[in-house]
């Protein structure tokens, strides 16, 4: 028979094994793949293709980070599809809510590792800022501040996949509402609910609203400024679809 | 203390009443035997015990821990199996067994792992994603997963379902041999597998306890086990 000793305190272990695991997660089946191709793709082409990024003859990457946040809004919801649903459609659910991890650590484990996943897909995108460089002499700083506006824009999509997932079981409906409440908030920074929403709550308001974008929140960060508000803003969205997919998944 | 305590559970959904004031209790030793017709409750009070399903009023406790306020300590002395046996199956049988005993804390998970592989007949699709084995194997990985740290209790929800005679005769057998250390509940509508298994029998129906009795006054009812069962339940 088994061992039946538990360390009497398992500390992180528990914890470190539902990220490998989960992070391994992806890369079983080909979609990873598929999915980080078709990041990249997109990533460079809509930056060369679209936003003119050889063209205009400048060495930034903000033409590079001006489509992250439609990249995000669609993949991170691909990628975050998964996090409750499939355990639902398999019946583990069942055996994870069972075994002797809280549901906060399982869920945070699960947001970590999905986390990474974008993060790796963002990593394999950086030949973009080689080209750059070697083209030009661009300011690494503001780079690399780009590099991590964009990281945490894709956790805060990521917060809204982990909602859409927490209520469903199939990973086809939890994609389609993360994607399209993803969406909203990039259009809201375009300000093309401007007209309606100035009917609803007065011209005051918009402006207000507006600051939710996505984009809205990113700029900054494309251009070299590395401020508190946007970082709040990506941050409590991560962690309050972090902790609303939790409660769900904890009530249901 | 009996390691498994079941006071008042009573679960609702919406309108149906699916367990009502549901009580027993299960010492060491004890093997139970849960019988009754599909949708009597069965699962219900199971997942109730597990922690997986909350209940409306009434307590579960696992090994002295009320399994709502003390989940994490009363389930590290719980072994469960769902009905169905779910398992990650992209996962070979090997990575998912230590998963669970990573998930768990033990203190070697490796030779956890490989105890339970040998104990469970598992070794020869130890290398196999779980989504490629026959339905016996994976009640198997489902039954490894549930006693890889050697837990007190154990609930296993319709273990044998599905299988034939041959992988039914070897759960039992693996059943029986860990069964003297352990408070076990097996849900079951196969009304041979009591004689075979269980040291007690409780009947429930329509979310309530029918019958509560040991083997041998159970097996007394009648040589017609059927419909002793059919008129418990009726």
């Amino acid at each position: 028979m088994s061992s039946s000793e538990k360390s009497p305190s398992p500390g992180l272990k528990p914890f470190t094994a539902m990220v490998r695991r989960e992070f391994a997660g992806y890369f079983r089946t080909p979609l990873a793949y598929v999915f980080l191709a078709v990041f990249n793709a997109f990533a460079v082409s809509l930056a060369f293709f679209v936003g003119g990024l050889y063209e205009s003859g400048i060495a930034s990457l903000d033409r590079f980070f001006l489509y992250h946040p439609w990249l995000w809004a669609f993949l991170a919801p691909a990628a975050g599809a998964r996090l409750w649903a499939e355990e639902r459609r398999q019946g583990t659910i069942e055996l994870l809510l069972t075994w002797p991890i809280t549901v906060w650590q399982a869920a945070l484990g699960k947001f970590l590792a999905a986390w990474l996943f974008l993060a790796c897909a963002l990593l394999m995108t950086v030949p973009v800022a080689l080209t750059v460089g070697w083209l030009g002499d661009p300011d690494w700083g503001v780079i690399i501040a780009g590099y991590t506006g964009s990281l945490l824009c894709a956790g805060a999509c990521l917060g809204i996949a982990a909602i859409a997932s927490a209520l469903t079981r199939s990973q086809v409906i939890a994609f389609v509402t993360g994607f399209l409440a993803c969406f909203i908030l990039v259009l809201v920074g375009y300000g093309v609910f401007d007209e309606l929403l100035a009917g609803l709550i007065g011209s005051a308001g918009v402006d207000e609203i507006r600051r939710l974008g996505l984009w809205r929140n990113l700029e900054p960060f494309t251009l070299g400024l590395v401020d508190v508000r946007p970082i709040a803003y990506f941050l409590s969205v991560a962690f309050a679809g972090l902790g609303l997919s939790t409660i769900i998944v904890e009530r249901r | 203390m009996p390691l498994i305590e079941a006071k008042n559970l009573s679960k609702s959904y919406g309108a149906i009443r699916a367990v009502h004031a549901v009580s027993f209790t299960v010492d060491r030793g004890e093997v139970v035997g849960f019988l009754g017709p599909n949708g009597a409750g069965k699962s219900t009070t199971m997942k109730m015990l597990t922690g997986h399903l909350r209940a409306d009023e009434g307590v579960a406790v696992i090994a002295g821990f009320d399994v709502a306020d003390q989940a994490v300590q009363a389930k590290q002395h719980l072994g469960y199996s769902p009905e169905g046996a779910p398992a990650y199956g992209e996962m070979t049988v090997r990575e998912f067994l230590r998963f669970a005993a990573d998930l768990r804390g033990l203190t070697d998970p490796a030779e956890s792992v490989r105890k339970t592989l040998e104990l469970c007949r598992l070794n020869e699709v130890a290398a196999q994603t779980i989504d490629t084995l026959s339905k016996g194997y994976r009640m198997r990985v489902g039954f490894a997963q549930a006693v890889i740290h050697d837990p007190e209790v154990l609930i296993l929800d319709e273990p044998t379902d599905g299988l034939d005679p041959n992988q039914k005769f070897e759960v039992r057998r693996i059943l029986k041999e860990m069964a003297a250390r352990k408070a076990v509940i097996v849900s079951t509508h196969i009304l041979e597998e009591v004689g075979e298994l269980c040291t007690r029998v409780i009947v429930i129906a329509k979310g309530e306890v029918r019958c509560d009795e040991s083997r041998d006054k159970f097996l007394a009812r009648g040589t017609d086990l059927n419909a002793v069962f059919r008129q418990l339940t009726a």
